[in-house]
């Protein structure tokens, strides 16, 4: 009797390269006579390039080659954007080399070609630009003013769109309750460990390029798109990736120059960017600011809620930049029954660094609008937050449910989640201790905060996708191949950077086939080996990409019974298949699946109409998104005299489905919460009034460390996806998306007695602290 | 230009090098130890940290002249050698704690791990999570990180009181 492999804690198979350093990073690669390529970034936010040389860098020892945004104003295109949300959108023009105008600091603006990296950074300093300022735009309503500064010509917004279901205004008439707030979503900076990195090589007429990217398949059409070479002359390998978070999710300025420079030399060339430049020029996440306003009867019941967001696009429409808010038009009603919804979103220019996807991508956002509402309609009201989310939420006996927004969730069960939660967390005990610490006036108050969140996710349905006027499918493929001694290679479309797929589809394809784990290998990441692919991003890879590994097991096996039941004499019907093996029912007549792989190898006796090889492929492309959804629970002390947050504890108890790998699932958790925690205490990425980013480097942008996180507690209900056979949903973000505001209520929990009802991210000593006095200065309680 | 000596790895090297030479790029780009990587330019990240003459040390905050005469271990050299070899305790620990999903700090993170039992062969998780300050982490949240040093801890305490 075999193991089943699915549900196992399996170690992963990609870690012994990781921990011995035999890795392939992309910087860890060079071709023979490789050139390093440096680029000169833009110092002023606005600004018109009124004379640009770079002759004086040309000169120098070990400088091949030095260019300005002009010397390829002809050839570089502009970086696409896949997602025009609305028809009347404006989309400028983003050359990746700026030839006239700049309009964000770190725009780049030249570059130098040289021998080795130290000498490119001196050729740098010998290039002469002049910059004609132009007035900064950095704050969203005043960008909108009419007789502003504009970033580009036509104008600061690049969209409005609204979602509206039900009767608004009637609901909000006469409604007992209404609540209206004002959040901010700070700006974020992804921060993956793992910098930027392209290196191109050519052999005069084709061109290989590995990159640091999630998405090596989009990523080779698009420079074909913007570049004009043509698609089948590129091919493009993401070697071993050190984390996305959505930031490689990306067509990049660097990627599309390194290529036409490799042209323009006839010679490989590499670039490497430190962190201080990614920073300034890997997209940025988040930076919103919300209206909500909802209205309730006095018992807690949703009438109606309305949300209006004004969204940051930075200086340009990258790759998603326009659809990662307006995901909100469908999240922002959450969990929630209602009797009217509405959703508003304008994408506002602004001279900074472009925004777009960042770990959970516009489903944090509505999350922490929803959830930190919710939070003040049970303070108005006066009952316990947990309670007011149940009045409010879908049951579970109410599922497939369609939202007032338009979805469909097919599964959930936020009733057992919260449960297990409040259980795990020992809510009643912390009430008393937070109750009793505020009786004693204890200058360490306790806070307790809840998020019971929803996504959508497993980025898929081509149907719904193009509805939304996304630029591409959501189908993900893979190929299962059985070679001649019986071993399985499987190819798959998604491109992991540290999600373990090889060591999760493993054991997919372990239990389909009934083969060994250990004799499975996954490649990915390479166009030639893997020719179809969506890549890797939107929590879509299990669910996605793991159905599609499913599928293609699936036509290996039944070609697997026809070649067996050839070889045996018998009907197809007549064979059972376990373990690996087919047997004719009754008999002691059997073929491993091995043996059929060699036989379909040498093929000397196949039946008509089967091909020599056992291996098969499938693309899958699912009906519905999928939901998961959970509760998290977190209990922050604060140190109301210093303004000191400290988490005691957290709690999370995730619904995703079936889990493939127990083990796998609680590190996506884990990494997740840490990075939602991150937003609500410690990360913003700053602008001065004149368009500089502050936060340049990891001393100054606090990404936080072992010593500033807790540890969490997990645990997990399932109900599984109907969306897909294998009754996943996809859990990559989340912990993101759920943890930010279980924080933020918890802080403000903590202060409400003390006047308190908002601390703007990230809730620093400084901003508790000044919460506080503020209240204390108007004479609030405590 | 300077000629330094350094050993990495258990093996003897001379080289001639720039002045401004930073230790990593002399370890990755000069002696081919891409196992070691660059995350920052600050020292703020951790990923390049090796030992140096017995301690951690962020390389890309030592000049390779400020090496001579020392001995460097990088993650390449933790373990014996070949694919066959086996791993440091403190590697094997990570593989089983699941603490590494990129894996692009994991190398600087089991130097500094195994340079802060040093001090402490058996660390509480206070001590891990205050002794780790210096290594970031975007991917494990460090949970598991915690898990894998205390693991580490205990099998490399075991192997010292082995006879």
């Amino acid at each position: 009797m075999t193991v089943q492999e699915v549900g196992r804690a399996r170690r992963r198979k990609e870690d012994a390269k990781l921990l011995t350093g035999r890795t392939q990073w992309t910087d860890n690669l060079s071709r023979p006579g490789v050139l390093h390529v440096m680029f000169l970034r833009s110092p002023m936010a606005h600004a018109r390039i009124s004379r640009i040389d770079v002759s004086g860098a040309r000169d120098l020892p070990g400088v091949v080659a030095a260019f300005s945004g002009q010397d390829f104003a002809g050839e570089q295109g502009s970086l696409p954007c896949a997602w025009p949300v609305t028809e009347d959108i404006v989309i400028p023009e983003h050359p990746p080399m700026a030839v006239s105008e700049v309009r964000y600091v770190g725009e780049a603006v030249a570059c130098v070609v040289a021998t080795d990296r130290y000498r490119a950074a001196d050729a740098l300093e010998a290039i002469e630009v002049d910059y004609e300022p132009l007035p900064a735009v950095v704050d969203m309503r005043q960008a909108l003013a009419d007789d502003g500064p504009k970033v580009h010509e036509a104008g600061n917004k690049a969209f409005s769109m609204k979602l509206t279901s039900g009767d608004v205004e009637a609901a909000f008439r006469d409604a007992p309750v209404v609540i209206d707030r004002t959040y901010v979503q700070q700006r974020l900076i992804p921060s993956a460990m793992e910098p930027r990195a392209v290196l191109v090589d050519t052999d005069g007429e084709a061109f290989t390029i590995w990159s640091a990217t999630q998405i090596p398949h989009v990523l080779r059409v698009m420079l074909a798109v913007v570049t004009g070479i043509p698609e089948h002359k590129l091919r493009v390998i993401a070697p071993d990736v050190g984390g996305g978070f959505g930031s490689k999710l990306q067509v990049t300025a660097e990627e599309v120059l390194l290529l036409l420079l490799a042209r323009r030399l006839g010679k490989p060339v590499k670039w490497l960017e430190t962190r201080s430049e990614g920073n300034l020029t890997v997209h940025h996440g988040r930076d919103q600011i919300q209206h909500v306003r909802l209205a309730a009867d006095a018992d807690g019941r949703i009438r109606a809620l309305r949300v209006d967001l004004l969204a940051d696009m930075g200086a340009y429409l990258m790759l998603l930049t326009p659809g990662v808010p307006t995901l909100g038009a469908q999240m922002c009603n959450a969990i929630y029954k209602m009797d009217a919804y509405e959703f508003a979103c304008t994408g506002v220019f602004t001279t900074k660094m472009p925004t777009d996807a960042y770990r959970g991508a516009g489903r944090p956002e509505a999350t922490f609008v929803i959830e930190r509402v919710m939070d003040e309609l049970a303070a108005e009201i006066g009952v316990d937050p947990v309670e007011v989310r149940r009045r409010n939420w879908i049951r579970h006996d109410e599922f497939p449910f369609t939202t007032i927004s338009g979805l469909t969730y097919d599964s959930g069960n936020y009733e057992a989640a919260t449960e297990r939660a409040l259980s795990l967390f020992g809510y009643d005990k912390l009430r008393a201790e937070q109750n009793d610490r505020r009786d004693r006036g204890d200058p360490v108050q306790l806070g307790i905060g809840v998020s019971t969140y929803t996504e959508m996710c497993g980025l898929a349905p081509s149907r719904l996708l193009g509805a939304a006027n996304f630029g591409a499918g959501g189908w993900e493929h893979a190929s299962v191949r059985m070679l001649a001694t019986g071993k399985v290679e499987v190819a798959t479309g998604t491109t992991p950077h540290g999600q373990g797929h090889v060591t999760a589809w493993s054991q997919i394809v372990a239990d389909a086939l009934g083969v060994p784990f250990e004799d499975v290998a996954v490649l990915h990441g390479d166009t030639a080996i893997v020719p179809k692919g969506m890549d890797t991003y939107g929590s879509r890879s299990l669910a996605v990409g793991g159905v599609a590994v499913v599928r293609a097991c699936e036509k290996v096996r039944d070609k697997a019974r026809r070649l067996a039941a050839h070889l045996m004499e018998c009907s197809p019907d007549d064979l059972e298949f376990e373990a690996g093996t087919f047997t004719v029912r009754g008999t002691e007549s059997r073929r491993t699946i091995q043996e059929l792989a060699n036989a379909a190898f040498t093929a000397h006796d196949l039946p008509d109409g089967v091909e020599a090889r056992l291996d098969s492929d499938a693309t899958f492309d699912p009906e519905n998104f999928s939901f998961p959804h959970g509760t998290h629970l977190c209990a922050v002390e604060v140190d109301t005299e210093t303004g000191m947050v400290r988490i005691r504890s957290y709690v999370a108890v995730d619904d995703i489905g079936k889990v493939i790998n127990p083990l796998i699932v609680d590190g996506q958790l884990h990494g997740g919460i840490a990075q939602g925690i991150a937003q609500a205490l410690f990360e913003e990425a700053v602008y001065d009034a004149d368009g500089n980013l502050l936060t340049t480097t990891m001393a100054d942008y606090l990404l936080p460390s072992a010593a500033d996180l807790p540890d969490f507690a997990l645990d997990r209900t399932e109900s599984p996806a109907t969306s897909n056979p294998l009754g996943v949903k996809g859990v990559g973000e989340a912990g993101t998306i759920a943890s930010t505001p279980a924080v933020v209520n918890a802080v403000v929990d903590a202060l409400r007695p003390r006047g308190v009802r908002d601390i703007q991210m990230p809730c620093t000593p400084e901003r508790v602290w000044r919460a506080l006095a503020a209240q204390e200065r108007e004479g609030g309680q405590g | 230009m300077p000629r330094i000596t350094i050993t990495v790895d258990g093996i003897k090297y001379e080289e001639d090098v720039e002045p401004r030479l930073l230790l990593v790029h002399l370890l990755r780009e000069r002696l081919g130890r891409t196992g070691t990587p660059v995350g920052c330019d600050t020292s703020n990240c951790g990923a390049c940290t090796v030992m140096l003459d017995g301690k951690s040390a962020k390389s890309c905050s030592v000049l390779a002249v400020q090496a001579d005469g020392c001995d460097v271990v990088t993650i390449e050299g933790l373990g014996t050698n070949g694919t066959n070899g086996s791993m440091h305790p403190m590697q094997r620990a990570f593989h089983e704690e699941h603490a590494l999903q990129c894996g692009y700090c994991t190398p600087g993170m089991v130097m500094a791990a195994i340079d802060l039992l040093r001090n402490d062969p058996e660390p509480s998780e206070e001590t891990i999570r205050q002794g780790l300050e210096g290594n970031l982490c975007r991917c494990t949240g460090y949970c598991n990180i915690v898990r894998a040093v205390r693991r580490g801890a205990q099998e490399m305490g075991r192997a010292v009181n082995t006879p």
